[in-house]
């Protein structure tokens, strides 16, 4: 009993990075039908910027809650300019392009990061700082909450939230609903579609900025290629949700970590990174709009 | 062209004379050229033969596989240990007759088919973008599989299994297949399936509401193009004796798909020109390498595929296109 409450804090706590990181996917999905496969490397490299930075102010000399909203700071900073950046130079001369060269622009620009973090971060795993130290707050039926577990849930609770007010109650929150429900009608209710698409990207980058800096604390070791299964599985996350819809991104990311956590407890940690794949393809077979989406009829 | 040579191009012995005049080439080259540059000759073959398979399902139906590697590392390790089994309870040795390595090529092609139909089958129901994924996640799942499975050495890699000794033969049995796989896709593309292939493509409503049961065809396509994929993992097997599971991550489907889209999707002379390219860039650019330390290969790669999305979609073979003067242009 002890075990499987400990097995699904874990499980909660890597699956709410999850679900912030298929958020990114899920948005870009919903306004433009792609599957931004450079999120993953967005990710990656806000992981990059919150080390580099934390190491240039010492943060982790002085650990805290502060020196961790510098680190989320930087990183969500850096995200959204990235992120801004990419739609910018690769995506936007696409936009009347077959989606297929989309996707192939998608996968080379991922590429792209992927190997030219290669180049200038060097391919060997880094530490990242411990800039929130681990302690025990107190225990939950014997089970230890540990500090970390904690702040990775509030962090990313907080950060949904925000997501929510702003796209439920704000009016570019609506503009983005408008523009994500017909793209060709949004312009003529006077919205600039392409000033929401960078928006879009603006919002997902950040939320991956703010999982890249968990996923720092939670797993001390970043590398290159770290984006690469991380983000194949967060997509797998928002796909089991239902692609495109918000909420189901939440619930398709948390019940990924609690399905891989209880994997790696009971059955086989080397069949861990199989397992998202192996729920993708089953998804598939049996419900391909996943579990919140709605079947929409192709029309001609 | 002169109509009397293009008779000659669309009859039925033009593949076989391809076939007789490029094995020549490699009969030469069997004395004349070093080992390092058989090797080259062998894997250009081999890529060639990737290419034109994924070719067929990423450019000619319009779907989009990012799992080309897996396929053909099933097709790689099935030829293997087949052969390795064959060895065992037979006693083949050295002098292995060369028919055996056609036969397994076949195997490889079968059973790389066969997981083609079972990945296929739920994922090509779907829209283009989830295949991509799908077949990715395949990929990783067969790379695991080989990893954890110890019978095929696993982590540490696979040898031991019969290989063919002469080049020639090596070449010779790979340009075989190359040519039946050119001229196949090639005869096809001029028959029903063929055709509805490209009605997929080009519009699956559309197609559907011809009477062309997509599914079914996105599915036969994606056969054929992974049996090519096990055919071209079988010959590289053979041919280089030892395998590991690195051989078959992501980047060899990356490079599949640079030969793909830089050669222009769809077109089966380009994919062929783009694997030239794609196979003896990394020996052109060694040099560059050497002196500045880095691993330039990838990068390149990668702004090749964003820069050729942007600028010229159509691809290499659009390019010459556009030098070849139109029928009834002045």
């Amino acid at each position: 009993m002890q075990d499987l409450l400990q097995h699904l804090i874990n499980g909660l706590s890597l699956g709410s990075i999850y679900a912030l990181i298929a958020l990114g996917y899920t948005m870009v999905y919903g306004v433009l039908q792609l599957i931004n496969f450079a999120h993953s490397e967005v990710y990656m490299m806000g992981a990059f910027a919150a080390y580099y930075s934390a190491s240039a102010l010492n943060l982790e000399a002085r650990p805290g809650v502060l020196s961790l909203m510098i680190l989320l700071f930087v990183a969500i900073f850096f995200c959204s300019c990235l992120g801004v950046l990419i739609e910018f130079l690769a995506y936007r001369p696409l936009r009347k392009a077959p989606k297929i060269n989309v996707l192939i622009t998608a996968i080379g620009v991922s590429l792209f990061l992927q190997y030219s973090a290669q180049v200038f971060f060097g391919a060997d795993p880094k530490v990242f700082p411990q800039v929130l130290e681990n302690t025990t707050l107190f225990t939950f039926f014997d089970v230890p909450i540990k500090s970390l577990d904690l702040s990775v849930f509030v962090v990313t609770l907080v950060s949904m939230i925000l997501l929510y007010l702003f796209i439920f109650f704000t009016k570019y929150g609506k503009a983005l609903r408008a523009v994500s429900c017909q793209i060709q009608v949004a312009p003529l209710m006077g919205i600039s579609v392409n000033r929401m698409i960078s928006l879009t990207f603006v919002l997902g980058s950040s939320l991956a900025g703010v999982g890249s800096v968990l996923v720092g604390l939670k797993y001390p070791k970043i590398e290159p290629l770290m984006g690469l299964l991380f983000g194949m599985k967060a997509f797998v996350a928002a796909v089991l949700g239902g692609i495109g819809n918000i909420p189901g991104a939440v619930i398709g990311g948390l019940l990924m970590g609690l399905s891989e956590e209880m994997v790696v407890a009971y059955l086989s940690s080397t069949y861990r990174d199989a397992l998202a794949f192996g729920l993708l393809i089953f998804i598939l077979i049996f419900k391909p709009t996943g579990i919140l989406g709605k079947n929409s009829a192709e029309k001609v | 062209m002169p109509k009397k040579f293009k008779l000659f191009f669309n009859s039925n012995y033009f593949p076989l004379v391809v076939l007789v005049f490029i094995g020549a080439l490699g009969w030469g080259a069997s004395f004349a050229l070093d080992s390092f540059v058989q090797l080259l000759l062998v894997y250009l073959v081999i890529n060639m033969i990737l290419a034109s398979s994924l070719n067929l399902i990423n450019g000619i139906t319009g779907q989009f596989s990012l799992g080309h590697a897996g396929f053909m590392a099933i097709g790689a390790y099935s030829s293997a240990f087949l052969s390795l089994w064959l060895n065992r309870h037979f006693g083949l040795g050295e002098n292995a007759p060369s028919l055996i390595f056609i036969v397994l090529a076949l195997a490889a092609g079968a059973s790389a088919g066969l997981a083609g139909y079972l990945v296929g089958l739920p994922s090509l129901r779907l829209k283009g973008d989830y295949l991509a994924v799908v077949t990715l996640g395949f990929s990783e799942i067969i790379r695991v599989v080989i990893i954890n499975t110890n019978e095929i050495g696993g982590p540490r890699g696979f040898g031991g299994f019969l290989a063919p000794q002469s080049f020639l033969f090596s070449f010779t049995h790979a340009l075989f297949w190359l040519v039946f796989c050119y001229f196949l896709i090639q005869r096809l593309l001029k028959s029903n399936l063929g055709r509805s292939f490209l009605s997929v493509r080009e519009d699956e409503i559309a197609a559907e509401s011809l009477g062309v049961d997509t599914t079914k065809t996105k599915v036969r396509a994606f056969v054929i193009s992974s049996f090519f994929a096990g055919v071209a993992g079988s010959l590289f097997a053979h041919f280089v004796a030892y395998l590991t599971p690195q051989t078959f991550s992501f980047a060899k489907t990356v490079d599949i798909i640079i030969m793909v889209v830089l050669g222009g999707m769809g077109s089966l002379e380009g994919c062929l020109i783009a694997a030239v390219i794609v196979t003896l860039l990394p020996e052109a650019l060694r040099p560059l390498q050497d002196l500045t330390g880095v691993d330039l290969r990838m990068l390149i790669y990668s702004l090749m595929l964003i820069l050729v999305m942007i600028l010229r979609p159509q691809g290499i073979y659009g390019i010459l296109q556009s030098f070849k003067k139109r029928p009834g242009a002045k």
